[in-house]
């Protein structure tokens, strides 16, 4: 008669806790795919349909690859946990309004490939998988590359035009002393709201802030990266980015070329940044003094692509040596 | 918002709403019970009884000698049926003893008020407590009169009135519906500790609780200070708690003491009161059985030994299969294999969670999102020690400091690609052994 009681079910027994966040990696993923879609929507506006089937052929691609490489892998099928098509789309926003379709597709298959299923997929990657595919498309087609288109909304017949930040850089290069504002056909407000060449996401500062709010508001991303990368931009551009000190024009080294696109929605990608938020802000500074050493006095007239990928290399020493003090402190 | 805290946490969703508004409800007698002589953390009880004896309420069945341990008293009269091994929620099987009700609840006469306490020393205050078999009843069930007495000078004695736990409301209850009793017994655990300053830490979400301490304590001119801290997860863990009102930090290692502070939980201080005023041993405690499949979530006062099945068909049962039931709430709480399992002096909460909120989702790679690292309240890397469990390199997972852990379960909660990373840290402490 002893311990005669009601217990005909089987209870399940696990390691505590018993409750959890309702979070998972699909849904971050899937927001900040979600926070993007304004951004595109302005570039379709700006650059009419041609955007639009880039941003698809990238997505598009990236999924494909990705399920064909977990096939390929044995690994689970990870297409639903959002993050190869946010590498698709990111891709594509890396891309000039008007470059092929076969480009596009290309960049995106490289990009999961070796921008991540070689590291043994999500979470194993070191480099920013969208930016490998950038990287490898510049390295490789460089003039496809560069090729801006005009915003039609200028009502120019021309099929490229230069990008505010070379034209600043040519500027800057010339030896006549010319203000920025001369020379530039842009005004800062159209750069803002995106009315400017450039790569797809590039366009309009204004759709991927608003973006960005919303993923800072959820708690998907922190400042500390943004803030630190757009600020050290800011500041080294606004030092040295004119005929002499302090004369930078860095409004338009803020608002012009990936910044916006890069600060907020590429270094903060969790796998290729710091774990710490001393270390996101060191990863941002040395993000932000990359780019603007390869805007100022580089080759290239943007550097936001290598500064990330340069500092996604600094990652692992970053949290080996930024570590948070241990409570009732003591060494670690 | 602006209220103390500590660093890390998380907002936890508290699920406490099934129970808040519950006014504590005495348990009927139970017709048997089943009292473990492992109830506190230390040396296990001796019995004092053998089958076929006759007890009364209150009367001390099991002791041991040594410092850390406590007696164990009857919960209700009746027979001695078995002296012997029996379910446990914690140890999962352990020696206890059996009494099957008179139905007359017949008190101990040795049970007498102890007269005016004021004239008690400090050692008779201790003493005392003891006898009455005090642990703390926030769940760790360390016995009282250790903590009383402890190896170094001691300043401020802390009351953890935060009870952070998700779903479990008892101590608030307690604390809105007897505060007099729990000061009177704070006012003694005071006197028995020697210190001046007394802190009464209780969670800006019980703005009611927080409310008539204030009064109750400005009214009867007592000095205490009664302090709203952030509701955060884990807010009422110790060394967070005493972080947070006296920004003091426990190293490493060490206990409170070692940084001059004593804690203590309300409900302790209730039964220190009723221990030295009424010289009633503690053999009934107050328990929420909640859940949201559970007809009507109560908060019980409870006699030990009950089982739980008995306490959750008396709220009347469960509209759905139970698919877990735990002992305590559902960040620490220990997941239970049958609900014969006694109430034990460390229950602070029955919680059955239905089949259809069982979560087991399978894990997924880290993402390195960084939620663990900030939630983690020691400051600890917990994404890095899963890593190294799941690696099988407890060796190199030993410079992030495992044994820190307090295994509050806020980086599991918190990670989005539902790694059991505090299932991985337990493994890498007891490998690290």
């Amino acid at each position: 008669m002893s311990q005669a009681q009601s217990n005909t079910v089987v209870l399940s027994v696990s390691s505590s806790p018993h409750v959890r966040s309702s979070e998972s990696t699909a849904r971050i993923m899937w927001s900040v795919f979600v926070c993007l879609i304004p951004s595109g929507i302005v570039s379709w506006n700006v650059f009419g349909i041609s955007a639009a089937a880039i941003m698809l052929t990238a997505v598009g691609t990236a999924a494909l690859t990705e399920a064909l490489f977990c096939r390929l892998q044995s690994r689970p099928l990870t297409v639903g946990d959002g993050s190869a098509c946010l590498t698709g789309l990111l891709l594509a926003y890396n891309l000039p309004a008007q470059a092929p379709l076969w480009l596009a597709a290309l960049g995106a298959a490289v990009a999961i490939i070796f921008g991540k299923a070689v590291f043994g997929g999500l979470g194993g990657n070191i480099f920013n998988p969208a930016l490998v595919g950038r990287v490898f498309l510049m390295a490789s087609f460089p003039s496809l590359m560069t090729r801006w288109p005009a915003p039609p909304m200028f009502g120019l017949d021309a099929v490229t035009a230069p990008t505010p930040l070379a034209i600043l850089k040519d500027s800057v290069q010339q030896t006549q002393i010319i203000t920025a504002a001369e020379i530039i056909p842009y005004t800062l407000w159209d750069l803002f709201l995106g009315r400017r060449g450039g790569c797809i996401g590039e366009a309009s500062v204004a759709a991927l802030l608003a973006g960005a709010a919303v993923l800072l508001w959820r708690g998907s991303i922190s400042w500390h990266i943004p803030a630190s990368f757009i600020g050290t931009v800011a500041v080294v551009s606004w030092c040295f980015g004119g005929q002499g000190l302090f004369t930078g024009n860095w409004p338009v080294h803020v608002l012009a070329g990936g910044l916006t696109l890069g600060a907020f929605f590429m270094a903060t990608d969790y796998v290729t940044a710091p774990l710490t938020k001393k270390g996101k802000c060191i990863f941002g500074v040395g993000c932000g003094l990359i780019t603007a050493i390869i805007r100022l006095w580089g080759g290239y007239p943007e550097g936001v692509s290598y500064a990330i990928l340069l500092m996604n290399a600094a990652v692992p020493l970053i949290d080996r040596y930024v570590v948070p003090r241990r409570f009732g402190g003591g060494g670690r | 918002m602006g209220n103390k805290t500590f660093v890390g946490g998380w907002h936890v969703w508290s699920h406490k709403e099934l129970t808040r508004d519950a006014a504590i409800v005495a348990a009927p007698l139970p017709p048997r019970v089943v009292i473990p002589l492992a109830q506190h953390a230390g040396i296990v009880c001796r019995p004092l009884v053998k089958a076929g004896d006759t007890v009364l309420t209150g009367q001390k069945i099991g002791d041991a000698e040594g410092l850390i341990t406590a007696p164990v008293h009857a919960s209700i009269s009746g027979k001695v049926t078995v002296v012997g091994d029996a379910l446990h929620p914690v140890l999962g099987s352990a020696p206890a003893v059996t009494i099957e009700s008179d139905g007359a609840d017949r008190q101990d006469p040795a049970i007498t008020p102890a007269g005016d306490p004021r004239g008690l020393s400090r050692n008779e205050l201790v003493s005392r407590i003891r006898a009455a078999g005090i642990v703390g009843l926030g769940g760790a069930a360390f016995p009282t009169h250790v903590k009383l007495s402890p190896q170094k000078p001691v300043d401020v004695l802390i009351i953890n009135g935060v009870e952070c736990e998700p779903y479990l409301t008892c101590d608030y209850r307690l604390l809105v519906e007897r505060p007099d009793e729990i000061l009177d017994g704070i006012g003694l655990l005071q006197r028995a500790v020697g210190v001046e300053k007394v802190y009464i830490g209780i969670e800006d979400d019980k703005p009611l609780a927080i409310r008539t301490f204030q009064k109750r304590v400005s009214a009867l001119k007592l000095p205490f200070s009664v302090v709203p801290v952030e509701v955060k997860y884990p807010q009422g863990a110790e060394k967070q708690l005493i972080k947070a009102l006296v920004d003091r930090e426990v190293p490493p290692g060490k206990l409170p003491f070692d940084v001059g502070v004593v804690v203590s939980n309300a409900g302790t201080a209730l039964a220190a009161a009723e221990a030295v005023f009424q010289g009633k041993p503690l053999y009934e405690r107050t328990v929420t059985v909640t859940g949201t499949t559970v007809r009507e979530p109560k908060n019980i006062r409870v006699r030990l030994g009950t089982s739980f099945a008995e306490l959750i068909a008396w709220c009347g049962g469960t509209t759905a299969p139970a698919g877990k039931i735990v002992m305590g709430g559902p960040m620490m709480g220990l997941a239970q294999f049958s609900d014969a399992v006694p109430v034990v002096k460390g229950t602070s909460g029955i919680l059955v969670l239905s089949t259809a909120e069982l979560v087991l989702p399978p894990e997924q790679p880290c993402i390195r999102c960084a939620r663990c690292v900030d939630a983690c309240p020691m400051q600890l890397l917990p994404y890095a020690m899963s890593l190294c469990a799941q690696m099988k390199q407890a060796e190199r997972a030993r410079v992030y400091n495992p044994s820190d852990c307090i295994e509050c379960g806020v980086c599991t909660y918190v990670c989005p690609s539902k790694r059991r990373i505090l299932e991985h840290i337990r493994l890498l402490k007891v490998g690290a052994k």
